[in-house]
């Protein structure tokens, strides 16, 4: 479903600028992203995907410019039941079982042990309700880390290449998942550095060496670049940056 | 802040506790143990018993509480669901109440089995109830808690943390009065010993143990460690950050 251009833009990022140990990760970013879409973040690791990510979230200390997320500056009190973030790593102990992890984080958000089993049977891990979080396979933690995040509902989604490592049947089953919770109007920001994920995006903001060297449709970045398939696209856009230096 | 939620924290820790059965066994049993240990050396002057038993009391569930804190929240700092949890509607104070509650629960069970053995199967005596025995060595091992809470901000990994017990920890075991009369030492060392909260929770088992009344110096010296634990916790608090760089 191609996203709705009349609402409001879920997250914008004006021109921020991000400092972090002496290095500049963010220079100067800036970008809207729609309501009710799944936009990609793509780019080579330490490009500053994130760092984006977290002053979405805010958690990140910033050092000029704004993020605004559902009309509240990033990180605001309004938003904590608002906004989920899904780390690279999953967060969850490992000594909880996934039930008790994703109840954990349900009764934070108000939510009671019904929403939590669904949001474990929705990450198909119902069949590993009681088994320890530190027994699981690196997929299978990723998906209850997911889980922890879903059982809030959120308006704003935000993952942090949550597809890293996993199997193809299952980063299939994720990206159903992530286009269902758009559809019913969430809003997704997903990071990855694998290119052959961006296609199922709506809008892909492409980041390279701390700035956005594209925000645009997967076909709008096609017709531009006149490449066949994202990767090339990528790489032509890249080439082209380099000989206008 | 708000009290459901720092339930909801301090029941997820204890569950986390709980899991590791072979911690609560350590926890509940080994404070227990050592003073049957001291007992069986000092068996033939049950009266110098009386005196490094009783302060045991205090001294053990002080140092393990520090030591389990330290490491519990060093990890939560590292293994990145601190950062999630400040995306959630935890406040730093529900996390750091969380923490107190939890272990004091926990310190509260391994001083009443340590408090139970030696007075019931040991023979410790005191002219003083050992409920108040009881009630001093909780309050230091919030303390030590407070502690662990505090340190763990200044250590980078779990090993650092173990580090922090001969720097914060050792120094009030051996100044508070356990292995060499206060009034016998170097004035300076004295003036160093008031300094130190721990110094006041033996002064106090010191005073139930010759004394059944509850004078207002006792309340005193237990108002002093009670609170160097709020400081300790507050600090403790203060160095937990939303936004990191």
């Amino acid at each position: 479903m191609p996203p709705d251009n009349s609402s409001p833009p879920a997250v914008v990022v004006d021109r921020l600028v991000v400092e972090r140990g002496g290095r500049t990760v963010l220079l100067d970013v800036s970008a809207a992203i729609p309501a009710g879409s799944v936009t990609g973040l793509l780019g080579p690791s330490g490009s500053g995907k994130t760092t984006l990510i977290r002053s979405v979230v805010g958690t990140q200390k910033v050092k000029s410019g704004a993020v605004t997320v559902l009309g509240e500056p990033a990180g605001a009190k309004g938003l904590r039941n608002r906004v989920a973030y899904v780390t690279q790593d999953a967060s969850i102990y490992p000594d909880l079982s996934v039930k008790s992890n994703v109840s954990y984080f349900a009764a934070l958000y108000g939510r009671g042990g019904k929403d939590a089993m669904a949001a474990i049977d929705a990450v198909g891990m119902g069949d590993h309700a009681h088994q320890a979080a530190g027994n699981l396979s690196g997929g299978q933690r990723t998906r209850t880390s997911l889980a922890c995040a879903l059982v809030c509902e959120p308006e704003v989604l935000v993952l942090d290449e949550p597809t890293v490592g996993l199997d193809p049947v299952i980063r299939e089953e994720l990206w159903n998942r992530f286009r269902d919770l758009a559809a019913s109007g969430s809003t997704l920001l997903v990071s990855s550095h694998v290119m052959d994920e961006a296609d199922r995006c709506d809008r892909l903001l492409l980041v390279r060496e701390g700035r956005f060297i594209a925000d645009d449709t997967p076909a709008g970045l096609r017709e531009a670049t006149g490449a066949d398939d994202l990767e090339s696209a990528f790489l032509r856009l890249i080439r082209e940056l380099e000989e206008d230096r | 802040m708000s009290m459901r939620i720092t339930f909801i924290t301090a029941w997820r820790i204890l569950r986390q506790l709980l899991n590791d059965r072979r911690t609560v066994v350590l926890i509940l049993a080994v404070p227990a143990l050592i003073i049957a240990l001291i007992s069986a050396i000092m068996e033939d002057s049950p009266r110098m018993f009386d005196q490094v038993g009783l302060v045991l009391l205090a001294v053990f569930p002080f140092t393990i509480m520090f030591l389990l804190t330290s490491i519990t929240m060093q990890r939560e700092r590292t293994a990145g669901t601190l950062e999630r949890l400040m995306t959630t509607p935890t406040a730093k104070m529900d996390l750091v109440g969380g923490y107190a509650i939890a272990f004091g629960a926990c310190a509260a069970a391994q001083t009443g089995v340590a408090a139970a053995v030696a007075y019931l199967w040991l023979d410790l005596d005191t002219v003083g109830s050992p409920w108040t025995v009881a009630l001093i060595a909780i309050v230091t091992s919030v303390f030590g808690m407070a502690l662990g809470l505090l340190v763990s901000a200044f250590a980078a990994t779990e090993f650092q943390a173990v580090q922090f017990m001969p720097v914060l920890i050792v120094p009030q075991i051996f100044l508070c009065g356990l292995i060499w009369p206060r009034e016998e030492m170097a004035g300076w060392l004295q003036g160093v010993a008031n300094a130190l909260p721990l110094t006041y929770a033996v002064e106090a088992l010191q005073h139930v143990q010759t004394s059944t009344e509850l004078t207002a110096g006792l309340w005193a010296d237990l108002g002093i460690v009670a609170g160097a634990a709020v400081v300790a916790t507050v600090l403790g608090a203060a160095t937990l950050r939303r936004r990191t760089g």
